[in-house]
């Protein structure tokens, strides 16, 4: 069940992201789409309408960039609770480092290593 | 297209004039594009739930198991980028291997690798952020707006 949930609830958020770029303006790109995920997502996570998704479709709503955006905003939140308002600025990098160097380490490695088709 | 023509010679032309055109003109294909975008999205999420559940499983608290489960996608990600994979399944995904966090990765490793005669600092290192950039600044920039919302409001 948990399988199915997390194919159907990020099978639609890619979706959603398919419609924006086939039914609006051409100017649309890839980059936009992502950077409109990532604050869309923290935008809906602060207020409090991401984790219900994360609790029902697991991977479904954590692997979309959108949960990127989660999880920043989710760090930024607990980081204040605890540190007060430095904590607004260290919160969303720490709770996504991880994702972040392993995207830079494995980008480097895969540029550096790989030959780009023709 | 089925217009009765004056003479079969023009019928012709006609029939071969649509067919070129069909060639050449984009599609109405945003149904088709939206299922698929579903299908390798869903198949994608699919398979990061596949490996939180190893990673729970193996007894990782649930955010630490997430933190991991990202960076497992993000291996898989930027290696299929790297040996061609990738971009296979983009031209048939879309938006479904654009937004998860696989297509992240391929931000990154797709116009490094393009770069990388460009040399290492402006190259492959600058090269890198060409989209990944954008992403984290506007995902640091709301972040903190939001901490500090938090801070102002609690």
């Amino acid at each position: 069940m948990q399988f199915l949930l997390a194919f159907v609830i990020g099978g639609l958020i890619c979706l959603i992201g398919q419609l924006v770029m086939d039914l609006t303006r051409a100017s649309i790109t890839p980059a936009h789409v992502l950077v409109g995920y990532v604050t869309g997502g923290a935008i809906l996570s602060a207020l409090g309408l991401y984790e219900p998704l994360v609790k029902l479709a697991g991977a479904g709503a954590t692997i979309p960039l959108s949960g990127f955006g989660h999880s920043m905003a989710q760090g930024a939140i607990r980081a204040v609770q605890s540190r007060g308002l430095l904590g607004a600025f260290a919160g969303g990098v720490e709770s996504t480092a991880v994702g972040i160097v392993a995207a830079i380490i494995f980008g480097y490695a895969a540029a550096v290593l790989f030959n780009p088709k023709e | 297209m089925n217009e009765k023509t004056g003479s079969s010679e023009q019928q012709l032309e006609a029939a071969e004039y649509q067919e070129l055109i069909n060639k050449i003109r984009p599609r109405h294909t945003f149904l088709k594009n939206a299922i698929l975008a579903f299908l390798v999205g869903g198949s994608i999420c699919l398979i990061g739930q596949l490996i939180l559940q190893i990673y729970t499983g193996q007894g990782l608290e649930q955010q630490q198991a997430q933190a991991a489960t990202s960076a497992t996608m993000v291996f898989l990600g930027a290696f299929l980028t790297g040996i061609g994979v990738y971009d296979q399944i983009g031209k048939y995904g879309g938006a479904g291997s654009i937004v998860p966090i696989t297509g992240f990765a391929n931000s990154i490793v797709a116009p490094a690798m393009e770069a990388r005669r460009e040399g290492f600092v402006f190259g492959i290192g600058a090269k890198m952020f060409t989209i990944a950039g954008p992403v984290l600044v506007y995902g640091f920039l709301i972040s903190v707006l939001i901490g500090i919302s938090y801070f102002l409001l609690r």
